[in-house]
């Protein structure tokens, strides 16, 4: 095609290309080795090292599970979650507000995946940027916590449709923070259909029998 | 915000797809954002403006052709534009998640002298 001296080259890419076949490497990686690999994803402070705290603790002798963490700067998470029995791998992004593809091969080769049954990766405290990076998991679970506000899901709607499952956390605060319940699972129900969704409290244990029954179904298809 | 980084891996995509034909310019890109791609159009020519200086598209423009969401209702068989964040059916009014469009990120094309 030509037009005033220009010349139009088609392209035709998308522009995640590189980043999608990193992640299908990984997938392919993480079936050899049978496992059930989990994006994690939520705002900052929704609960995702606590409910991988209480996970860790309870199914330790149910499922080998490791975990790759990450945060733009510091080790806490991987602190809190190491002496659990689970090997833990903390990735640094350096200010890079989500985990790319790339950044979980490089994490993934310093775990001892043939030990491991499950896979927890531990996401980037964001709500935007990760929502459209594939890592190579089976399932993203995105986490929103009642002390979020019931209209979350509607302000981030893309992270919500790319969900498999949809954990409301923190349930134990759910009446002193007035969150309304039934307004809330309206709205995630109806901006994620294909979602299953769970209401848990990682610190009281409430609904946290459901979400281990979803692993140990999850892990065996 | 990660229009940045995005806008980075467009211009190592494009460019030595233009210097392979010969191109020293690009005076244009071309790209599609779809409605659910999780990008701000004004943030990603924020960040062709920011980057370009001293590349192959420096002065040139950035097209972006907006992709609306188009879904599926699998009960009626049907497809229809959403209107608003909620995928509701207007036949049966019930929620849906086939995504026929609209989480496209593509480089369409780029112009050369």
């Amino acid at each position: 095609m030509s037009s005033n001296n220009t010349t139009t080259v088609p392209i035709d890419e998308p522009v995640h290309a590189l980043n999608d076949r990193i992640a299908a490497q990984n997938r392919q990686l993480f079936k050899q080795h049978g496992l059930l690999v989990l994006n994690l994803l939520s705002s900052p402070g929704s609960g995702k090292t606590a409910l991988l705290e209480r996970t860790l603790t309870d199914l330790k002798d149910h499922m080998r599970m490791g975990v790759i963490v990450g945060d733009l700067q510091t080790d806490n998470d991987a602190q809190r979650l190491s002496g659990k029995g689970a090997p833990v791998k903390q990735i640094m992004t350096q200010d890079v507000c989500h985990l790319e593809a790339s950044m979980v091969a490089r994490a993934a080769a310093d775990l001892p995946l043939h030990d491991l049954n499950v896979l927890f990766i531990e996401n980037v405290g964001n709500l935007v940027c990760p929502a459209t990076y594939d890592l190579g998991e089976d399932l993203r679970v995105v986490l929103v916590s009642v002390t979020e506000g019931e209209d979350k899901p509607l302000k981030y709607p893309v992270i919500f449709k790319n969900a498999h499952v949809v954990l409301v956390t923190k349930v134990d605060l759910a009446a002193a923070v007035g969150f309304d319940r039934d307004s809330a699972l309206n709205n995630i129900r109806r901006i994620a259909p294909q979602a299953t969704v769970l209401e848990v409290s990682a610190r009281t244990g409430t609904g946290m029998e459901a979400w281990y029954h979803l692993l140990k179904v999850q892990r065996r298809q | 915000m990660h229009e940045v980084s995005i806008m980075e891996n467009i211009l190592s995509i494009v460019e030595p797809r233009a210097r392979a034909v010969g191109a020293n310019r690009i005076t244009r890109i071309t790209v599609r954002v779809g409605e659910l791609s999780g990008v701000a159009p004004e943030a990603l020519e924020f960040a062709f403006q920011a980057l370009t200086p001293g590349t192959l598209a420096e002065g040139g423009d950035l097209v972006i052709e907006r992709i609306p969401v188009r879904c599926f209702c699998k009960t009626c068989r049907r497809q229809f534009q959403p209107d608003g964040p909620f995928y509701i059916c207007p036949d049966c009014h019930e929620p849906t998640n086939e995504i026929l469009s609209g989480r496209e990120l593509e480089i369409a094309s780029v112009e050369i002298p």
